[in-house]
């Protein structure tokens, strides 16, 4: 059989057998590794949700809690888990991953983990317009979606404008997205300022994300957003893989690049968004979702599904801490704060240290 | 086969915004064969293997294969047939060298399809042809310069196409890894009748390996032909404003070029 590799002309043809098996093995173990990981990411998202529906000023059963999902009336839970408790963590989910679907697709798209929609100014655009629709406007839930999307499209739209100079650099395009991150904050501050009426939550909703208070009627739009944009992210995963090998090498493997690269702003942008607007910009949880997913899924395969696991698992139990570990119930957003902040310091010095642009 | 392939640029103008780096060029790719394009920094040489491979919008002109206007192709059929490697093209971090050779795979594959057992195949053919197997699994951050060069040649490898376009394939590679490189797209050429159009710096290399020279200044092709007829002092001259002798290489019999300089004339 090896006398076949001492004929160049038909191993160009055909591999040797024994070729083809490595590269599908090596292939095959690493797929199975990752939908392993997956696997228990998803199953510690499903613990953590059980024990958050359980726990609170009234402790519930599983079997009380599972009771009250299939429907059945069961005294007491079935307000406090169903109208409480279920909403709170459902909006945690789905914010989770919509944070971490849009932070990794800008992140992956632009490659550079800075790169992400709450550094550069996306969630604070979607954040300061919804603070705006709600305490000056007076809007309600869905058209204060409507009005945080535009927003956030619109600075999506106006940094790029700004960091274009017959391209659009990374570092460049960061910098002046950080500089409009603040910009927007001040402008929902003064918003909020402007509202002395308002309550010290409903600001600290809008200036670091929170779930407290939560109802059905915060999660659905983003549970809806989540189930359309998504699979759009989905379909384009594999293009979004390709864009990492920069747009000339994509573009010569068959990748519209402009296309795409229109597509998947536009869908990540809906889900920080509609994400945004229902609980507030919770802090980093966009930023850390895609690098804590890589450190853990490895570099292979698409980024989406892993950061979207990542960035719910991080929500739910922040959300968890927050609100029982502290004598306080904090917002959801400190939490991912405190964690995110160190993380961002190790980037800045990483990248400092190597000399790398950003 | 490839030999069906024609590719050839019509009064082709490109350029960046209002600067035009290239005005009215034809050049006629020969189907079948190896051409080397040559030419001093920023005479344009890399944006007329951007404009023939789509990744730049003609201004005027066109860029034509098999007839068909490149630029109104459909993305992923033009890449089935006509391949680039960049000059420095991006490998995203701690990926694996079979990974990437993957990605080649890319416009044979429709949306949503899974893995076959084809591109399995294609892939282990394209690292066995450039001598890579062995380093399948490692990530590609931890190879040599001269190693990711063959992994990246895989990858357009893998892709299958009749033309393969390449942008200073041995940059910054050291001189062995600079032939070994180019014999690995000769063997390509002469095993699988792959069309190959590159840019290069060595003109002497270009020379010898080039069945067709193509030597550019300002913009437009000064002259090309045979090495033998296009690599002389006259060349060289216009070229790149440098003063030469020409001898015979005795390896390949091409002409081989030596630079003069201030320091070192030579009376003809």
């Amino acid at each position: 059989m090896t006398d076949v590799l001492h004929r160049p002309d038909q191993t160009r043809r055909r591999p040797d057998a024994r070729s083809i098996e490595r590269v599908r093995g090596a292939r095959i173990a690493r797929a199975r590794r990752r939908l392993l990981t997956l696997g228990a990411i998803a199953a510690a998202i499903v613990l953590v949700v059980a024990v958050s529906l359980m726990v609170g000023h009234t402790f519930y059963t599983p079997a009380e809690v599972w009771g009250v999902i299939l429907g059945r009336d069961v005294p007491g839970a079935s307000f406090t888990v169903g109208e409480l408790r279920l909403p709170r963590v459902v909006l945690a989910v789905v914010c989770g991953a919509s944070f971490g679907l849009g932070g990794v697709t800008f992140q992956t798209m632009l490659r550079n983990p800075l790169a992400s929609p709450d550094i550069i100014g996306i969630s604070s655009g979607a954040s300061a317009a919804a603070a705006f629709g709600i305490v000056v406007l007076g809007l309600d839930g869905g058209q204060v979606s409507i009005f945080a999307i535009v927003a956030g499209l619109l600075v999506a739209f106006a940094i790029y404008l700004l960091s274009f100079r017959g391209g659009v650099s990374g570092t460049r395009l960061i910098l002046i997205g950080i500089g409009v991150a603040a910009v927007l904050d001040a402008l929902t501050n003064y918003v909020l300022q402007r509202a002395a009426q308002w309550e010290l939550e409903t600001a600290m909703r809008w200036l670091t994300g929170s779930l407290n208070g939560s109802s059905w009627s915060d999660a659905l739009p983003a549970l809806i957003a989540l189930a359309v944009a998504g699979p759009v992210l989905i379909m384009c995963a594999r293009d979004l893989g390709m864009l990492r090998l920069g747009d000339d090498t994509a573009a010569a493997l068959g990748v519209r690049t402009e296309a795409v690269r229109i597509l998947l702003i536009v869908a990540a942008v809906a889900l920080i968004a509609f994400a945004t607007s229902a609980a507030g910009p919770i802090a980093f949880v966009a930023f850390l979702s895609g690098p804590i997913a890589a450190r853990i899924v490895g570099p292979h395969g698409s980024p989406l599904i892993p950061a979207a696991l990542v960035g719910a698992l991080l929500v739910v139990v922040a959300d968890l801490i927050g609100q029982f570990v502290f004598g306080t119930r904090y917002p959801v957003g400190v939490v991912t704060g405190a964690l995110g902040a160190p993380y961002l310091i190790y980037l800045i010095i990483r990248s400092n240290r190597t000399g790398a642009s950003l | 086969m490839t030999e069906s392939h024609t590719l050839h640029a019509a009064e082709l103008s490109v350029g960046y915004r209002d600067r035009r780096v290239i005005s009215s060029l034809d050049l006629a790719v020969q189907p079948g064969r190896v051409t080397a394009i040559v030419g001093a920094n920023a005479c344009g040489k890399s944006t007329l293997l951007r404009a023939l491979s789509r990744l730049l919008s003609p201004q005027e002109g066109r860029v034509v294969l098999d007839g068909r206007q490149v630029h109104r192709m459909p993305a992923k059929q033009l890449a089935r047939t006509l391949g680039l490697l960049p000059q420095s093209p991006i490998a995203p971090d701690g990926i694996t060298v079979s990974d990437l050779v993957g990605r080649g795979r890319n416009p044979h594959r429709r949306a949503l399809s899974r893995w076959s057992y084809e591109d399995d195949e294609a892939v282990a053919s394209a690292l066995e042809a450039t001598g890579t197997l062995e380093l399948a699994d490692r990530a590609i951050d931890e190879l040599s310069g001269g190693q990711r060069q063959k992994v990246w040649i895989a990858m357009v490898l893998a892709q299958h196409t009749d033309l393969l376009l390449l942008d200073e394939p041995t940059t910054f590679l050291d001189v062995a890894h600079q032939i070994e490189v180019l014999d690995l797209l000769a063997d390509l050429n002469r095993d699988r009748g792959t069309t190959i159009v590159m840019v290069l710096h060595d003109l002497n290399l270009a020379a010898r390996y080039a069945d067709h020279l193509v030597a550019m200044a300002g913009g437009a092709i000064e002259v090309e032909g045979h090495p033998d007829d296009v690599l002389t002092v006259e060349t060289v001259r216009t070229v790149f404003g440098l003063e030469s002798r020409i001898i015979t290489d005795p390896a390949s019999g091409r002409p081989l070029m030596l630079p003069l300089g201030r320091h070192h004339t030579m009376p003809a």
